[in-house]
């Protein structure tokens, strides 16, 4: 089997792997960070969104072998310890998740938009979570989050 | 997914003598469509051939009456450009909405293309506008290029490099986006260029895009959004699935084509 080789959070990481391995389950199986999810078949819902060299993806529609090399960020990187990095405040702030299951994808996606537009208006906001499905809060407090977070960033 | 052996092409050689030597071999691209396809298992092949490696096949190069986009360009590359906006927006505008950002930070033009699924934008811009495809052998006309759904004039080792659209006098596209997955239930793009007018739509045809003879002749006597409302399109050949029916995508041709001209301005 191959070795895949990449950085994850700053720490340099390599497995064996099917060439068909998505890196979802690079991340999940072989990496142990589950913080990642899916929640579709279809690369519609962004539950497994991570940054790859600073840009926004969805690890399940990506083989492993495509990111080696790489350097990825998934929802485990964020925090400073016990410290919420202030785009995950903001979500608990302001009731942004209910189950939590679409959360990882929402604040990596999130974190997308801040760092291209640091004060999109809501309906930028809006329109960029094309790609993330939420089953339970009706977005209005994932965009009141987002919101929130881009104005924490911008300090 | 099935198993598949997986390389990574330095150069187009590679690619090409790669592909050459495998049974059953697909080039990856972005992979936004062909990693879904193998997750669903609708396509076994031997080998996978990432063209990420490959250097010089991403980037927009202004030749006057003409951009040519490099076929590993990404869709948001295309919908940021300086050039592309300036010059044609309306295929900046197709592109800034293709999927989601996640998918725009991964997919290509190229890779869009050589796909030929019958809802994807690019077909339709690629029709519309009367873009040439440029292969590793040739260069194809955008009518000889797609071939029913799926399906395209490429042979099997053949590489799509870039595509080169001619700058048009007016053009605009407008989509009628399925709500979960953006692909178009019905996207047209109406151009005219050099007193030739197009009309193509994607999304709606069983065979996959095509162009709409009826409305092309409305809009090259009289260019407005009203001429193109009043064509009533056949709904003969035209998909009818769990989004839509064929008579619905039928009434949609007309309505996205009014739109489009009004957008083209
Ligand atoms: S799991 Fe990746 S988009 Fe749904
Ligand atoms: S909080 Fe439950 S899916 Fe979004």
């Amino acid at each position: 089997m191959p070795t895949v080789s990449m950085t994850v959070n700053g720490k340099t990481v390599s497995a064996d792997v099917e060439p068909r391995t998505l890196l979802v389950q690079y991340l999940r199986e072989h990496l142990g960070l589950t913080g990642t999810h899916v929640g579709c078949d279809t690369s519609q819902c962004g539950a497994c969104v991570v940054h790859m060299n600073g840009e926004s993806l969805k690890s399940c529609t990506i083989l492993a072998a495509q990111a080696e090399g790489a350097d990825v960020t998934t929802i485990e990187g964020l925090a400073n310890g016990d410290e919420l990095h202030p785009m995950q405040e903001a979500f608990r702030e302001n009731h942004g998740l209910q189950c939590g299951f679409c959360t990882p994808g929402m604040v990596m996606s999130a974190l997308d938009l801040v760092q291209k537009n640091p004060d999109p208006s809501e309906r930028e906001v809006r329109e960029w979570l094309e790609g993330n499905l939420c089953r339970c809060t009706g977005y209005h407090n994932i965009v009141k989050s987002i919101l929130a977070g881009a104005e924490a960033l911008r300090g | 997914m099935y198993q598949f052996n997986y390389q990574k092409a330095g150069s187009q050689d590679d690619a090409v003598s790669a592909a050459g030597s495998a049974e059953d071999p697909k080039f990856l691209a972005g992979g936004m469509t062909l990693i879904p396809t193998l997750k669903q298992r609708l396509a076994q092949p031997s080998d996978l051939i990432d063209l990420s490696g490959i250097d010089g096949l991403a980037g927009v190069e202004d030749n006057g009456d003409s951009i040519t986009i490099g076929a590993m360009t990404r869709h948001v590359d295309v919908a940021n450009n300086d050039t592309v906006k300036s010059k044609i927006p309306a295929l900046a505008h197709l592109a800034s909405h293709i999927g989601d950002p996640q998918v725009r930070n991964r997919g290509t033009i190229g890779g869009s293309l050589a796909n030929n699924d019958p809802a994807a934008d690019y077909p339709a811009a690629v029709l519309g506008l009367n873009a040439t495809v440029i292969t590793n052998k040739r260069e194809i006309a955008a009518d000889d290029f797609f071939d029913g759904m799926f399906t395209t004039a490429l042979e099997e080792d053949e590489l799509i490099t870039a595509v080169k659209f001619p700058v048009p006098d007016k053009a605009g596209y407008t989509k009628f986006p399925n709500p979960a997955s953006r692909y178009a239930l019905v996207g047209v793009m109406v151009a005219q260029t050099g007193g030739e007018t197009r009309v193509a739509v994607t999304g709606a045809g069983q065979d996959g895009v095509f162009r709409a003879s009826d409305i092309e002749s409305a809009l090259s006597g009289n260019w407005s959004a009203d001429a193109a409302k009043g064509v009533k399109m056949s709904d003969a050949d035209l998909n009818s699935d769990i989004h839509a029916s064929a008579e619905y995508r039928a009434h949609l041709i007309s309505v996205m084509a009014s739109r489009a001209v009004e957008a083209a301005g």
